[in-house]
């Protein structure tokens, strides 16, 4: 018993136990309190995004998760879409705010990026971001090299196209499912 | 196993000051690095670890007769691995702010070698109250290095000392045309600069100490 291979091992396999048990135990307790931290942290974005809204309610229209900004009143003043898709050089995560009738962009936040630092990574600057502000979603929002001479076009980051032309992606694509499910 | 070895007091105060992890031992110079740009995050890590510490060192010193040689690295590194992921999880709970700052910094206290370090020097060999003053000592002494490098970033760098929690203005904000904060020094390479300038500045207190202890021991 004493040189067979669980002689030597009890030790850890029971530790490998008595832990497991104890951590699933910590996260059972714990998990509803984290998911409330994430879901206010979103929520807590909406104002910046959408003006007039306060706070936003979850929904799930066309496959994808979507939170109807509303204001004091708890009238619904436009809608925030939370959208990822793939930019230069891994998955870029946005918030997108839109009017109540998704016919115009109220803002654009990049929650998570791993862009090349000093290029693409200057998505996340507000004087970047903020030429989405108003901008109507129909035509499809177009990246141009050169100053934007039509309201749908958006001066891309300069050395940065296909993060640039990511971001606009990911935005038509949100509003097109969004308004795709609505009409269901 | 022999109980002779430093006894708990002198565990703990060579935690601090001799053995000091950051500047003596040099270990845990991952997240010395990573999370020195603010109070906040600097005590929050120092805080995790000594809760980890303490944690891996009592159970390893409960459990040392059972230590088998081969496997014990398993054991150690099974038991940190446990009190971290607990450790995350209630930071996540309640301090999310502190855990979106940072982010896999947390989870990389796993393999932080002091505590490691700790259960194989110290915890492994000697009994649980030892083992405890030497983790609390440890921890302290951890808690003095990041503190030292986070306190000359932060003011350097945002013109705050735990501008976030205590809101506390070191450098005046109305007066920048005397002083602009220093962005180099919330960045990676002012962590760098600092730990460097910090740990010459150490050597050089102790070199003049023992020189002058030397004299002292010619003389007489």
């Amino acid at each position: 018993m004493k040189n067979s291979y669980i002689g030597q091992a009890w030790l850890v396999i029971v530790l490998s136990l008595v832990f497991g048990a104890a951590l699933a135990g910590v996260q059972a307790a714990l998990k509803p309190r984290i998911e409330q931290n994430k879901l206010n942290d979103t929520l807590g974005q909406i104002p910046s995004l959408v003006p007039g809204a306060t706070t936003g309610q979850a929904e799930t229209i066309g496959g994808q998760t979507v939170y109807r900004a509303l204001n004091d009143q708890g009238e619904q003043v436009g809608w925030m879409i939370p959208a990822r898709g793939l930019g230069f050089a891994d998955v870029l995560d946005l918030l997108v705010g839109l009017n109540k009738d998704l016919s115009r962009v109220t803002g654009l936040s990049v929650l998570e990026q791993k862009e090349t630092p000093g290029l693409g990574d200057r998505i996340t600057e507000p004087r970047w971001r903020d030429q989405f502000k108003g901008k109507p979603t129909i035509p499809d929002l177009v990246v141009t090299k050169t100053a934007p001479k039509s309201d749908s076009e958006i001066q891309g980051v300069t050395g940065a196209t296909i993060s640039s032309v990511s971001v606009a992606g990911i935005v038509n694509g949100a509003v097109a499912r969004l308004r795709e499910g609505l009409r269901e | 196993m022999s109980q002779d070895g430093p006894t708990a007091v002198e565990r703990f105060l060579n935690g601090i000051i001799p053995e000091n992890p950051t500047y003596r031992q040099i270990l845990g110079i991952c997240p010395t690095l990573a999370v020195t740009n603010t109070m906040e995050s600097a005590m929050t890590m120092a805080g995790t670890v000594l809760f980890v510490l303490v944690c891996s060192n009592v159970l390893t010193s409960l459990i040392r007769g059972l230590l088998k040689p081969h496997l014990r690295i398993l054991v150690f590194t099974l038991t940190i691995a446990a009190f971290v992921t607990i450790a995350d999880r209630f930071l996540a709970a309640y301090m999310y702010d502190m855990s979106k700052v940072l982010g896999p910094y947390i989870p990389l206290v796993i393999v932080n070698c002091i505590i490691i370090a700790r259960c194989e020097i110290c915890a492994a060999k000697q009994g649980v109250w030892t083992a405890f003053m030497d983790a609390v000592g440890q921890s302290l002494g951890f808690m003095l290095g990041l503190m030292s490098i986070a306190t000359i970033r932060e003011i350097l760098g945002f013109g705050t000392w735990f501008g976030k929690w205590l809101g506390w203005r070191v450098i005046p904000v109305t007066a920048p045309e005397h002083w602009s904060t220093w962005v180099i020094m919330i960045l990676p390479p002012g962590a760098f600069i600092t730990l460097g300038l910090l740990m010459g500045v150490m050597n050089w207190i102790e070199a003049k100490h023992s020189a002058r202890a030397k004299k002292a021991t010619v003389a007489a």
